[in-house]
């Protein structure tokens, strides 16, 4: 019933080239320089090599990733938003469904697929909603979607507001056997909210978003999927409540996956003074307190997986006072930088547990196949070059669009090239 | 330039062709009111646009109209608008100084000067003044422009009002917070704020009744004490947060505060227009008034 693919891409035969460095697979316990060797597209030979200031890594995988296609092909394409991933270092991202029309039905995700078959440099998978145009009231048909290849399902960019609902996707997801990934958020709570709720929104006088408006959620789905006995992932975490709450689920043998995003493991709510819209993002940035407990989580692997939650929005759309604008930023494009350069290199991380938690992690969280390096092997890896420096400018960008909190950032480690399912999409 | 209103011809030459075009996207009286009259009492040209009847009906974008307005070479651009750091976005498409009046629940700083001024000419002092200011603070430039200012002159200030409006995160600010309107005794200056209900959307209670309120925070003749002063930025809701015989009694200073509003305006417009050297500067301050 299932569809065994998930991913999707214009990628035929596969290239034939050699990489050589400094070999980094932290899951698979590699750490030594080698020479690999890649035959139409198959990992062929592995060799000792001498040593090279360039790292080779497994690629990454981005389970969270807005292409706004169809409906808003102006902020992001297939093409564009893959091109953005391949200069990011991934070799597979998983799209949302909450475009116009939304992702509910098999005609609407089997024309994404064929355009991703045509367009997509990266091989992409897409998310199908839970609920009907991701009203909250009635499932889709979920069973249906999975055999066409939805690789998951989300109402991301709102929550499922009824337990009851909520339940049912749990119970009903078991038939199209893949899992369901939750934008937790009490509406309730966070109604008219754009920062965090604590001192900078006090002073500034934004409206508050509160850190219980997402951990109450969380709570409720965990109980859930306790009780269902179903695996969920939890989207974008912020509040160290949810972490907390996910810890404890987790001890007890609950299935539960998450991911944590580089601006929420980067930054605070004190950005948001600034009023730049491109410090709005939902959930909203939190407090240092907030960000410690997520770097911990994710150095310890509760979270297991790092997500852009890349949500381009044109520029004219950023270009207002900060309550006006979206929520979203981009990230496909920054996200290893960043994350080197902010985490790893003053030593929050290190840099085997940020590869993993870019690659493997989400890839196991999705139960994509992980990336691998091994003879025999499809080839899916990612050069970096952890000395390049480098600026973040508007114009600098694969993706059509520049909403990034990174603008006018220097940053430390570069990806300079990127081989995805065989074939080398990205060379700097 | 207080005295230029005591005087039977009012108008100073000071700002002769210069233009000050008022940009008003909320509705105000006193603020758009005296910003026009300051700015014509120094000779100024002058040009309010609303946006009701402007391009904003027709959905232009804040930024478009600040650029519009620019290409007009305005001296001064003063804004009003319902969202947060309004001011500073226009500010950053016009070659203009902007001042902020208003923007969204942000800061309301020429509100806080007046403020100021009309506390020191009722009490002849500032610093070591204890101010009470009592209503809905969450949803309120004023007070936050007001306990900000309040610290610049070294005096201190109260939030006292139900706790879903005066949250204990307002301490951050620089002032005490408290549920109990009988810490309005320790005060010198009683600030009340307006109950802003339209800033509440429907099914958002923060309070369970007006009436509620009113007995537990309005300010009456039993609660005021002699000698405190009682202001208030207006318009006023006689009978919610304040009972009309407070607002009618010697104690309050509200229409002093309109008539400072005016002189303070005048000063700010001259002080935008006549510092070149440190206009940059000035204009930062102004739009995004704040301790940061």
């Amino acid at each position: 019933m299932v569809s065994p693919l998930m991913l999707f891409s214009r990628n035929g035969r596969g290239d034939s080239l050699t990489l050589e460095g400094r070999v980094l697979a932290p899951a698979q316990g590699i750490d030594e320089c080698l020479r690999i060797t890649v035959t139409d597209g198959v990992i062929a030979a592995i060799e000792p090599a001498a040593a090279s200031a360039l790292v080779i890594a497994p690629a990454f995988v981005d389970p969270h990733v807005h292409l706004r296609t169809p409906g808003r092909e102006d902020e992001e394409t297939l093409r564009s938003g893959t091109e953005a991933a391949a200069a990011g270092g991934y070799c597979a991202i998983l799209a949302m469904p909450n475009t116009e029309p939304v992702v509910d039905t098999a005609a609407v995700l089997g024309a994404l697929i064929e355009l991703a078959r045509a367009e997509a440099v990266v091989p992409t998978g897409f998310m199908a909603a839970i609920s009907k145009s991701q009203g909250g009231e009635e499932l889709t048909e979920m069973a249906e979607l999975a055999f066409v290849g939805a690789a998951a399902f989300t109402d991301d960019g709102k929550p499922v507001v009824s337990a009851g609902l909520m339940r049912r996707a749990l119970q009903y997801s078991a038939l199209a056997g893949r899992p369901l990934a939750l934008h937790c958020e009490e509406p309730a709570l966070s109604r008219g909210g754009h920062a965090h709720e604590g001192r900078v929104s006090a002073e500034i006088g934004l409206g508050p978003y509160p850190s219980t408006a997402e951990s109450l959620m969380v709570e409720r789905d965990l109980a859930l999927a306790a009780a269902e006995e179903r695996p969920l992932h939890l989207m974008h975490l912020s509040a160290r409540e949810s972490v907390g709450a996910l810890r404890r689920a987790r001890n007890e043998g609950i299935p539960a996956t998450a991911e944590v995003t580089p601006h929420h493991l980067c930054l605070t709510d004190e950005a948001v003074r600034s009023l730049d819209p491109n410090f709005k993002m939902n959930p909203p940035l939190r407090s240092e307190d907030d960000r410690r407990v997520l770097i911990d989580a994710l150095r310890d692997g509760v979270i297991p997986a790092v997500a852009t939650d890349h949500a381009p929005h044109a520029r004219h759309e950023k270009d207002v006072p900060f309550e006006d604008a979206p929520f979203g930023v981009t990230g496909l494009e920054t996200s290893f930088a960043a994350l080197h350069t902010y985490l790893v290199l003053p030593g929050e991380l290190t840099l085997e547990t940020l590869l993993e938690r870019m690659s493997t992690g989400p890839a196991r969280a999705f139960g994509l196949a992980e990336p691998r390096i091994e003879t025999g092997a499809r080839a899916n890896l990612v050069a970096l070059d952890l000395e390049a420096e480098w600026e973040v400018t508007e114009d600098g960008f694969r993706s059509l669009s520049a909403n990034s909190w990174l603008l006018g950032n220097t940053l430390r480690g570069r990806v300079v090239r990127t081989v995805a399912d065989g074939r080398e999409v990205f060379v700097a | 330039m207080a005295s230029s209103l005591d005087r039977e011809v009012k108008k100073l030459p000071t700002l002769r062709g210069r233009t000050v075009v008022n940009l008003f996207y909320e509705s105000s009286t006193r603020t758009l009111a005296s910003f026009e009259l300051a700015a014509k009492r120094l000779s100024a040209d002058t040009m309010s646009l609303r946006s009701s009847g402007s391009s904003a009906d027709k959905g232009e974008s804040l930024r478009d109209t600040a650029s519009t307005l620019s290409a007009y070479d305005p001296d001064v651009i003063v804004v009003r608008h319902p969202s947060i750091g309004a001011a500073g976005l226009v500010a950053r498409y016009t070659g203009a100084s902007v001042v902020n009046a208003g923007d969204g629940k942000h800061q309301h700083p020429t509100q806080a000067l007046l403020d100021l001024y009309a506390m020191e000419k009722a009490l002849g002092r500032l610093e070591g003044l204890h101010v009470a200011i009592v209503g809905d603070a969450l949803h309120s430039r004023v007070a936050r422009s007001l306990v900000q200012a309040l610290v610049l002159v070294g005096a201190r200030s109260t939030l006292i009002g139900p706790p879903t409006l005066v949250p204990r995160s307002f301490e951050a600010l620089g002032c005490s917070t408290s549920n109990d309107i009988r810490d309005l005794a320790e005060a010198d200056v009683v600030y009340v704020l307006r109950m802003q209900q339209e800033r509440m959307s429907p099914g958002e209670a923060f309070i369970p009744s007006l009436r509620e309120y009113t007995a537990l925070y309005g300010i009456t003749q039993e609660r005021v004490l002699p000698g405190q002063v009682v202001m208030h930025p207006g318009p006023m809701n006689r009978g919610v947060e304040i009972d009309a015989r407070v607002a009618d009694s010697g104690a309050a200073l509200v229409s002093d505060q309109v008539r400072a509003g005016l002189v303070v305006r005048m000063a700010v417009l001259y002080d935008v227009l006549t510092t070149a050297a440190a206009h940059e500067q000035v204009v930062a301050e102004v739009a995004q008034w704040s301790l940061h």
